[in-house]
């Protein structure tokens, strides 16, 4: 057998054969599990809670305005003076109390009403009240005026206007949500994937170092196989332990839902609710509609830039990790290293959840999906929305080109640290390393 | 003799730092031969580069009078000065992954490593973690995996560090025996005793420079001083030393002795011999006493070093 399989089966195996990494492995998708539960199950609980709120209306115009709602309630409590209203609210368990007092004019409305609570009350609340609110003094005004308002909403007219590429594929507004939704989750799983398995190359380094057996090792093999091994080893390691993730996840999920009857994905249908907005689209509709929308993303094309742009990142930035664990003695020295890596890295991701989103093939998106420690989060991001092949390629070419430089630069820190013990490393010391 | 290993001219700077200066050092087969110097003078260094770990800037190392290849990693054992082992991996585990990294196939590392536990009486610890391992337990290992792939060189950097003296003798007694097999074996260490006990060569850089090297043999002849230690048993032990005084250069010295004598150390002239000195004596008394005065390689190594500070 080859060193390179060699080193690679050593690291993978000792990777999963390691308790923590094992518990971390079932315990950590049981811990999700149970997070997303909890939170659906508390929201749920939250949506269960009917507020009532107090009504007095002393101008008597909006009495039969307020309808109750699942989680509102209105009572109307008329006759009694503001003092005894508040203090009987106070009292209660209710939610709070309305107080609109009689006016002269309709337009005094708006200033005029005030809501007593306890506590600050919910936006949501207020902005339900001051659109029944609205809407009634709306409709007294156009009667002044002498206008029929049933009139207007009869006239009113929805437009819906109909999405077409250029290359004739359909699209609707749907279409960018879920675009979003993969770009976004592409670029958040391989933050997520550096920053762990990162790490652990990094403390694997490390350890090698501490236990004084890199000489030993490397009177054998040369350190850059040693690098590498370690790189692909641990990312095979990782590999592992997301896909046992994944399926412990869908398992528990599916579990957990018929279990306690807990929608694990109502979080996620709020999102696509919001969505869809104005729309009135059953559900049904919406469902075959994501699916239409998924069917017209460049699958094939996102799928194989996915593995590229993930591979490439992933290595580009491991055999940073790697050289800032042949720099240090110990992992507590690696502090000052970690900035510059995790910088860019955060960068990609604000930059793909902020400009990406607004303006996929802007300025600001295309230039930092061509730098190479932020492309494979943003690329990933914009390539949903489509972007040209020869843009993705040369994009890939930088990325590649610039993991190649890296390693190189990494090998030799690499080199030179991992002999290094009880200096401390700073940036200037590196540099003279990379002369040696 | 022939030579297994030749070091020649080389020169390796770290930065402003000269680690080696245009150093040659030449192994003969079969030797062991002992690196010597103080810390920080380059030996780990020079290892290194024999080793291929690290490159020197100028100069060259050859093997068995070939330039030294990456292949010929497999014919060199190598134990470094610091050293260790994966701390949660299993003994056995790793013995075979660290032989199979110098090339033996699997089957035959674990014959091999069957062969050197039973040999060294560790059989048992093939399952333990190395973590459960004492200092001296895990050099054992350490030292089966450097000798495991029958390398013709072999390199030890300060091999007794951490060793018990049962085992370090036990060790000791083995890499003489490897010696006898055949190998060549190079010896770092500060610790002159060993170095008497088992190198016939030796080099010694002193700042980055070689300053003395040969054969210890040759060496100790040309660092001898002609001196002599006696005993003497004599009538009139007050005007003996002013009586050799005159003839020989006398001081005082002490060693064990079952005899109640006179002990002096005396320093003889390039012209006269050891003879004369014993006729003169026993014309003084009772010689109990006489031994050359052989400078030890301690001796050697504190000379030198202290005659290059004063360059």
């Amino acid at each position: 057998m080859n060193h390179l399989s060699l080193i690679i089966k050593r690291e993978y195996l000792n990777k999963i054969r390691n308790k923590s990494f094992i518990i971390m492995t079932f315990l950590s998708p049981i811990i999700m599990v149970a997070i997303i539960t909890l939170v659906s199950y508390l929201s749920q609980l939250n949506n269960d809670i009917v507020n009532t709120i107090e009504v007095l209306d002393e101008s008597g115009v909006f009495t039969s305005q307020f309808e109750d709602s699942e989680n509102l309630k209105f009572k109307i409590i008329n006759g009694v003076p503001l003092k005894d209203a508040k203090f009987a609210a106070e009292s209660s368990n209710n939610y709070g109390l309305l107080y609109i007092p009689k006016t002269e004019n309709i337009e005094d409305y708006s200033s005029v009403i005030t809501f007593y609570s306890e506590d600050s009350p919910s936006m949501s609340v207020m902005q339900a009240i001051e659109n029944t609110i609205e809407e009634k003094v709306n409709r007294l005004k156009l009667k002044e005026a002498g206008i029929d308002a049933n009139k207007i909403e009869e006239l009113k007219v929805t437009v819906n206007t109909n999405l077409e590429t250029f290359a004739g594929e359909k699209t609707s507004k749907l279409g960018s949500g879920v675009k979003l939704a993969f770009g976004g989750i592409a670029g958040y799983l391989l933050f997520m994937f550096i920053i762990i398995y990162g790490n652990m190359i990094m403390r694997s380094v490390i350890e090698e170092k501490t236990s004084r057996i890199i000489e030993v090792l490397i009177s054998s093999v040369k350190p850059i196989k040693l690098l590498l091994g370690k790189i692909f080893g641990t990312s095979l390691a990782g590999l592992t332990q997301f896909v046992v993730w994944i399926i412990i996840m869908i398992f528990l999920s599916t579990l957990a839902s018929s279990l306690f009857g807990i929608d694990t994905t109502a979080t996620q249908s709020q999102q696509q609710e919001l969505l869809l907005q104005n729309s009135d689209k059953g559900s049904q509709q919406l469902i075959t509609d994501v699916f239409r929308e998924i069917n017209n993303l460049p699958l094939t094309n996102l799928v194989i830039m996915f593995l590229f742009f993930f591979t490439g990142g992933y290595l580009l930035y491991s055999s940073l990790y790697a050289a800032i664990g042949a720099a240090v003695d110990n992992e507590t020295d690696t502090q000052q290293f970690m900035i510059p890596i995790l910088m860019p890295l955060i960068l990609g991701i604000y930059v793909g959840f902020f400009t990406v989103i607004e303006n996929p093939h802007g300025t600001v998106s295309q230039v930092f999906s061509y730098i190479p420690f932020t492309s494979p989060v943003v690329m990933l991001m914009r390539i949903p929305f489509g972007v040209p092949l020869w843009q993705q390629i040369l994009s890939l070419i930088i990325l590649f080109a610039t993991f190649i430089a890296t390693v190189w630069f990494a090998a030799k820190i690499y080199r030179v640290g991992i002999l290094m013990y009880g200096k401390k490393a700073s940036y200037r010391e590196i540099i003279k390393w990379l002369k040696y | 003799m022939e030579n297994l290993l030749v070091a020649k001219n080389v020169t390796k700077n770290y930065g402003d730092f000269k680690a080696l200066n245009n150093i040659t050092v030449e192994v003969p087969k079969g030797s062991v031969f002992g690196l010597l110097g103080p810390n920080g003078a380059g030996k780990t260094t020079l290892i290194r580069i024999i080793n291929q770990i690290t490159m020197p800037d100028s100069g060259t190392i050859y093997l068995d009078g070939q330039t030294l290849q990456p292949n010929d990693i497999m014919h060199i054992g190598y134990l470094p000065e610091e050293r260790g082992l994966y701390k949660s991996m299993k003994v056995g585990e790793q013995a075979l992954y660290l032989a199979q990294l110098k090339g033996l196939s699997k089957v035959q590392a674990k014959e091999r490593l069957s062969y050197w536990f039973k040999r060294l009486g560790i059989e048992g610890w093939w399952n333990k973690k190395v973590q459960e391992l004492s200092k001296g337990m895990a050099q054992k290992i350490q030292f089966v995996v450097t000798v495991l792939h029958q390398p013709k060189l072999l390199i030890f950097d300060e091999p007794f560090s951490g060793f018990d003296p049962i085992n370090a003798n036990l060790i000791k007694d083995e890499i003489l025996r490897l010696r006898d097999e055949g190998a060549t074996i190079i010896f770092s260490t500060h610790r002159m005793e060993s170095v008497e006990e088992m190198c016939d060569h030796i080099a010694l850089i002193h700042e980055s420079n070689k300053v003395l090297d040969g054969k210890l043999i040759d060496i100790k002849r040309a660092y001898k001083s002609n001196s002599y230690e006696i005993g003497l048993i004599a009538s009139n032990s007050d005007n003996i030393k002013s009586l050799i005084s005159e003839k020989f250069e006398i001081s005082p010295t002490s060693f064990k002795s079952i005899h109640n004598e006179l002990q002096y150390k005396i320093k003889i002239s390039e012209k006269d011999s050891a003879n004369d000195l014993v006729n003169y004596l026993t014309s003084l008394g009772q010689l109990t006493h006489f031994s050359e005065v052989i400078p030890s390689a301690n001796d050697i190594f504190i000379e030198t070093v202290k005659n290059n500070n004063i360059l």
